[in-house]
Parts: structure tokens; sequence; C-alpha cells
């Protein structure tokens, strides 16, 4: 039973690996600005040559 | 089949409908030279995406092009920009057009225009676009330049909101969460073996169990919970008990208790019980704290004044910054811009409109060496000024030198927290000392555990979690309804006033909307003839006159015209002479009487009297149900305009003591302070900056605006002109918020009453804490949403 030892070393740690990821995301500006990417990634960045309606 | 054809093409950039069909390329129609102009550069450079995202993206182009020389001093310059080196400038602009994907994708491919543009990038809901650019090849008036010719033109002002933002953003709420909530998580995984109880054979499980769990008690207590710690002890030190008070005594007994119970190996501890307590209580947090990015309740009179200043001197002209302004400089002011400091005329034709001081729309004419008072805009020619005041003393902005503006804002009502949370503190520590002592004789030990029981499970986690949880409900209700309110509070500022004080115009009358009636009988020629002369003038009246009768047929010819200010004009018109103004001016009686329901202009063709138009102000729906309004609340009227409407208005405001006119900016203020030193609890409702002093006073201070991007002076809500008819729903709704926060305080209480009952007798177990602590917040947070909900449904605000 003793592997809970290990397990459980492990599981805090991943957390931690998220947690820091997020404070790396926070700190980047990643969540500045929560609504622009979601229009953008729908925008074509080269455009083709006058998209019909 | 018949085929249906369109009379009226509209433009194809920027939607408005084409009068004229001379603008076409590429069989595109447009309404301007401007759009036309837009279209042919972005077809130019390959960017015609731009209309395929959506229909007529574009902002109408047929106003003339914005001075943009300032942009070229370097001490203006430096206030503007972000960053500047060698070659890189950063700057970041707000741009009001800012309204679809469109926009976005345009704004940022700047680079295919102009290569020295390396980058550009939108946050849409902020409207605010950061460039960065190479500053040897492109100044900062080019990158404005290119931003104006494609439509985009930024709002350049020197309280520059976009500045303000980006520092006022040094606040880390959501890291404590993440951290709190991380703790949670893990202690929650840890503690559940302890529910269920270990086996002999496991116990060397529990320990380890337990020094973990103290492990995670740190980053909670010392960087999560760390606030209620400092903001408890700074109002102890000022004799005030808050909620953070038995917030923070919870937050501690539950840390000392738990270490103490881990370290003797006595008990499991409250571990569980604390993170959640601080992550709920941050969540709480972090729910009433709602922006609004697009809105500014905090504007002054420099987001309205012009960042610079034409000066005249011996050596030449110079653009100086507003704040470096002195008096006795010369000073040259053009067509629409606002004459920054009370100022003599000395040269030119000033036609100044008083707008934002008085609210009388009508431009009022001066001649030379008389003062002008800041804050007016020049209509006309360009005009030269000598500044007798400095910008900060003149009529206008003298109204921010008052205290009003200084104080602090946030404690103006005692809110229901704060009022419950004194007694609140005292009658918990009554319980808990009282146990003590009860049980204190019999058993020292369990008269310790009854102490810190009571501290933990009586901690008023729920009690401070309705009211943020309510308030954003109600927040969120009247965003719908276009109501921004500045924060929570302010749901409770307007649900404790009694007096409610209206601006008239732009508030309860629409600013520029007017009713244009005939009186009398015109020929269609005659009519053309009206519409032609009046479409000389720049004067309202007449501007409303030529909308009403549409334009002239074009073999109209206007042959002789002359204007003659404040009191009408004669012309002569394919052969017949007209006359049209005031009745002195026209009738020649020495009648000056005006109408009450507006303006009066009179008309007179080839010597006969033929009629008069009126024109009346037109009042925004709903502006009669505010009579409703009296029984509950005192209705004042307070305009700068003059008192043509009070007739009309006499059946909202009621008896002749309730309407005051010609009212300047100060006086409105004072009126607002009288009333307030009478016992009143006052609401502003108004506009522009003539009011701006009036809703700083007021308890609570609401601006009315058409267009809630534009220009709204510092208040503590603003409401969409559309919605004006639904303050006297949304005033009754702010009761019932109250209403729904005074419920799950019952609500909460029961809780604590049930805890307590286990806490006195000392057998508190962490399993019971554990499962009525978040059971009592799940329970608050649920009631509080429905029953706003509810509310809000019964006053049809949803």
């Amino acid at each position: 039973m003793s592997i809970i030892y290990f397990l459980i070393g492990c599981s805090v740690l991943l957390a931690l690996v998220f947690l820091v990821a997020f404070f790396w995301a926070q700190s980047d500006g990643q969540h500045d600005d929560m609504y622009t990417p979601s229009v953008r990634i729908l925008l074509d960045d080269k455009p083709a040559e006058e998209i019909e309606k | 089949m018949s085929v249906i054809t369109l009379n009226t093409t509209t433009c194809y950039h920027c939607g408005n409908d084409c009068t004229d069909d001379e603008y076409v390329i590429d069989d595109k129609d447009f309404c301007c030279h401007g759009c036309k102009e837009v279209y042919s550069i972005l077809s130019k450079s390959g960017l015609n995406n731009y209309y395929c995202y959506n229909d007529h993206p574009g902002a109408n182009r047929a106003k003339t092009d914005p001075k943009l020389d300032y942009l070229l001093e370097p001490s203006i310059v430096k206030d503007l920009v972000e960053y500047a080196d060698e070659d890189v400038t950063i700057v970041t602009f707000y741009i009001p057009h800012i309204h679809c994907s469109s926009c976005i994708w345009l704004l940022e491919q700047l680079n295919r225009l102009k290569p020295a543009i390396y980058y550009s990038r939108v946050d849409f809901l902020r409207k605010q676009v950061n460039i960065r650019f190479n500053n040897t090849e492109i100044n900062l008036k080019g990158v404005v330049e290119l931003l104006d010719l494609i439509g985009y033109e930024p709002l350049i002002s020197l309280q520059d909101i976009v500045k303000n933002q980006v520092f006022s953003k040094k606040d880390d709420l959501v890291r404590k969460i993440a951290v709190a909530g991380f703790c949670f998580g893990n202690v929650m995984l840890l503690s559940f073996p302890e529910y269920l109880g270990f086996s002999a054979h496991d116990a060397s499980f529990k320990y380890f169990f337990g020094w973990l769990n103290l492990v995670f008690t740190l980053p909670v207590t010392f960087y999560s919970g760390w606030g209620y710690m400092r903001s408890a002890y700074t109002n102890l030190r000022n004799k005030v008990l808050n909620i953070d008070f038995p917030l923070a005594l919870g937050i501690a007994v539950l840390f000392i208790r738990s270490w103490i119970e881990i370290i003797t190996n006595t008990g499991a501890g409250f571990v569980d019980t604390l993170c959640g307590l601080i992550f709920f209580l941050l969540i709480g947090k972090f729910v009433q704290r709602k922006t609004y990015y697009h809105l500014s309740f905090e504007r002054d009179y420099r987001s309205f004044f012009p960042v610079a200043v034409q000066v005249l001197s011996e050596e030449g002209e110079k653009h100086v910054p507003l704040a470096n302004l002195k008096v006795g400089q010369r000073i040259r002011v053009r067509h629409q811009e606002i004459i920054p400091a009370d100022a003599i005329l000395l040269k030119g034709d000033a036609r100044v409109d008083f707008s934002f001081v008085t609210g009388e729309s009508v431009p009022v004419n001066k001649t030379l060496g008389e003062v002008i008072y800041a804050g007016g805009r020049q209509m006309g020619g360009a005009i030269e000024l000598d500044v007798v005041k400095p910008v900060s003393q003149s009529y206008l902005t003298r109204l921010w030198n008052n205290e009003a503006f200084n104080r602090n804002q946030d404690d103006r009502i005692e809110t229901f927290n704060q009022k419950v949370s004194k007694y609140f503190s005292v009658v918990l520590l009554v319980i808990a000392i009282g146990s003590f002592l009860y049980w204190m004789p019999s058993d020292m030990h369990r008269a310790i555990a009854s102490l810190t029981a009571v501290l933990i499970i009586a901690c008023p986690c729920a009690l401070a979690l309705s009211t943020p949880f309510t308030m954003s409900a109600a927040l969120g209700i009247f965003d719908r309804n276009f109501f921004y309110l500045k924060n929570a509070a302010v749901v409770e500022q307007i649900a404790a006033i009694d007096t409610i004080v209206f601006d008239k115009t732009g508030t309860i009358s629409i600013a520029g909307a007017s009713n244009v009636d005939l009186a009398g009988q015109l020929t269609a020629e005659e009519k053309d003839a009206v519409s032609a002369v009046c479409a000389n003038s720049s004067h309202p009246l007449s501007q409303l006159i030529c909308q009403y009768l549409g334009p002239a047929n074009r073999d109209t010819h206007v042959d002789i015209y002359n204007e003659i200010t404040g009191n009408g004009i004669t012309a002569q018109v394919n052969g017949k002479s007209l006359k049209l103004g005031n009745g002195k001016f026209v009738l020649d009686v020495g009648d000056t009487k005006v109408a009450d329901n507006g303006s009066l202009v009179h008309i007179l063709i080839d010597n006969k009297y033929r009629g008069y138009f009126t024109i009346k102000h037109q009042y925004r729906e709903g502006v009669y149900d505010m009579r409703k309004l009296r029984s509950d609340y005192n209705l004042y009227l307070l305009s700068g305009d003059h008192n043509h409407e009070r007739s009309n208005l006499a059946s909202v405001f009621g008896n002749v003591g309730a309407m005051y006119f010609e009212q300047s900016p100060q006086a409105k203020l004072d009126f607002i302070s009288d009333l307030q030193q009478q016992g009143n609890k006052v609401m502003m409702v108004g506009d522009g900056l003539n009011d701006a002093g009036a809703l700083k006073q007021s308890d609570a201070g609401i601006a009315v605006t058409d267009n809630v991007n534009n220009f709204s002076p510092g208040s503590d809500a603003i409401l969409d002109g559309r919605s004006l008819a639904k303050l006297p729903a949304f005033l009754k709704f702010s009761k019932d918020a109250l209403h729904v926060v005074y419920a799950s305080f019952v609500i909460s209480l029961l809780y604590n009453l049930i805890g307590l009952s286990f806490a006195v007798m000392g057998k508190l177990s962490p399993v019971v804490a554990a499962i009525l602590m978040p059971l009592s917040t799940v329970t608050i947070i649920t009631f509080t949403s429905l029953a706003t909900h509810l509310a809000a449904k019964k006053r049809k605000l949803l």
C-alpha cells in the first residue's frame, strides 16, 4: 500500500504543474482579451480573391 | 413573374441610402466621396474581404477630415504613446467604430496598407487597437491619418482611458482563486478517507494526509485569504466592525485549531472547511466585480476637450497641450472645435454652441471683445481668442474643483452588509464567550472546543456571499435592459433614494429630434423655396425645417440670401421674396413672445403672411409615465434651458416649485446638495458636462446617453436613452434585490443556528462543518439567483 505515497506525490505534482501553467498564462496576458480570439479564428489570413457570398 | 426593382440603393461601404448615383465603381454604389475613397484604397491593397464578412461594415465618411497637426508636437506624442525608442513606437488607440468581425480583420491587416506598421491587434470588447510601427518611416500623425482614411478615426483624449485601464488591472484576485481552488481540490481528496474512517493498519496514512493538508493551509491562509486578515486588522484599528472581522476570526481559528489537532494527533482538523471557505469567499468577490470594458464611468471634461490648442505667437503657430495653456496666450479655434478656456474674442465670426454648458442647442453669436466661456463649440470659421483664465479655473471646468469630485465615492451609503455585520460580530462574540464560560468550570477541554467551534461555524460565509451573488445577478438584469451600473453597490444606492432630479435636454428630451409642424398652407413650389433657403443656413431651426420639408427641387435657385443672426433670413428665390424668422423680425411687431411648447418660425412670402412652423422638442418614450413616480418619490426638473416647455412638463413634475430653468452647472450641483442637506437621498438623471457636478454630488448619478460608447460624464450608472421608460421598473427592482439579500440573510442565519447547536455543545465534528459550509453556500447561490430572476420577471425586465 505504500505505493499510495508515491501516487499522491505524483498527483500533487501534476496539479502543481497545471497551477504554474495557469499562472504563466495569466501573466502572459492570455486572459486579458477573452473575446477577440474567438472571432479572429474564423477570419482568413490570406483572403481568397473575393469570397462570393 | 414580375421583377421587383429597389428604388433606393444603399452604400456598399456604410449602408446609408444613396441619394446621388454619381459615386459608382466596380458596379458598387456609394453614398459619398469618402466612402468610395475607402473602398478604392482597400480594393487596391487587395483587402476586399473586408466587405465579405459583414454587410456595410464601414463608417460613413461624409464628414470632413479632422486636424491632426498637433500629433507632430513631441510633448503631446510623448503623452499618447506607450513605448518609443529609436525605431519602434507602441501605441494603443480607442476606436469607437469597432463593431464587427470585418473591423477586426481590417485593423489587423494594417501592415498591408503601410508596411511600416509591423503589428496591430484589436481588443474587441474594449474597442482598442494596439499598434507597433517603425517611427523612422511613419510618424504618429501618419498612423492616425491612415486609420482615419479607412474610416476608423481614433478618439484621442487627454484623459487617456486606454492607459488608465492598463494600470488599474494590477490585481491578483484570479491568482488567489486559482491557488485556493488548487488547495481546496487537493484537500478534499486527502480528507475524504477521514470521513469514512481509517482502519487500524491505515493509521500511518492518516498522519501523512494530515500533514499534507497542513502544507496546503499555508498558501490558502497566507496568500489567498490574507486580504481578509489585513482588512479586518485595519478596520479594527479604525474602530469599525465590518464583515471581514468575523471572517478573519473564522479563518484564524480554523487555521490554528487544524494545526494543533493534527500536530498533537488529536483530530483531523478543519482544513477542508478552511480551504472551501476562502475559495467560496473569493469567488463571491470575483462575481461582484463586473467590468464593462467599453464603458467609462470616470470621465471628466478632459475627455471632451481638445488634446492640444493652437497657440499664436510672434514665432508663429504652435500646438500646445491643453494643460500648458497660459493666461494671455492667443489661440485659434476652428470650426467644430471646443473653446478650452474662458477667452476674449479678438478676431473672426464667433457662433458658439453652448449645449454642453447649458443644454440649449441653438448657437449664440458673440461680438468682438466679448468673453466666451469655456466649453462652447465654435460653429463656423476660425476665430482668434485671448485666454483670460487658465483651463482649470474656467467657467465650466471650475466645477471639477468642487469637493464633490474629491471625496471618496464608496462610503456614501452604508450597505446592508455593513449594518448587519456590526451586530453580527457582537452577537457572535457573546455566544462564543458564553459557551466558553459555561463549560469552563466543568471541562476546560470542552470549553475551548466549543469556543473555537462557535467561531468556525458562525463564520458568515453565506452572509458574505449573499450580497455579491444577488447584486451580480441584478447587474446582469440591468445590463440586459441597457442600464449599466458602475458596481454592485450602486444597486443599494438606487434602492435607498427618495428624490429624483431630472435634467431636460438630452435626458428626457431627445437632443436634436424635434417635431416640426406647419400652421398654414404652402404650395409645393413655395415649400421648395422655403426649403432651399433654409438649406443655406446652419441654424438648427432652419435645419429642422429643411428636414421636415425634404430637399428642394433642383430648379429652385436662391438669388439673394441674407441671414440676420438671431432673427431670421431674407431671401429671393425664383423671383419671390421670402422672409423667415421670429415674430419680431417677420411681422415687425414688438411681439417677442415665445411659444410655450417650442419655437415658432414665421413665413412671409411676397409680403404676405403665410403661417408659421412650430418646432417642439421631442420627449423620450415614457417621460409622461414618470408622473407615477410622484407617489413614491419627490421629482424635480433642473434645466439649463429656457422655460418654453414648462406647461408641457407640468403634468409630470406637478407644482411649479418642482421645475427650475436656466440653471448653471454650479447651480445644479448646489441644488442637489441643498436637497441632501434636507435629509433626502437624491438621484440625479442627466447627461452632458453641464450635469457633471450634479451627477457627482448626488447619491446616485445616472447618465443618460443615446450611444453608450459616446461621451458621458462621470457617474454611477449609464442608462441607454431607449430604456428611460423602464426607470420606474428599475427603481422597484433595485428594492426587490435588496429584499432578496434580506431573505438570504435569514437563510444563512438558519444554517448558522443549526451549526451553533452542535458547536455550543462542543461536539462539532469536521464532517459536519465540511458539509454545512458548502451546503449553505450552494443554497444561498441558488436562492439569490432564482429569486432575483423571479423579481425581474415580475417587473417585466426579463
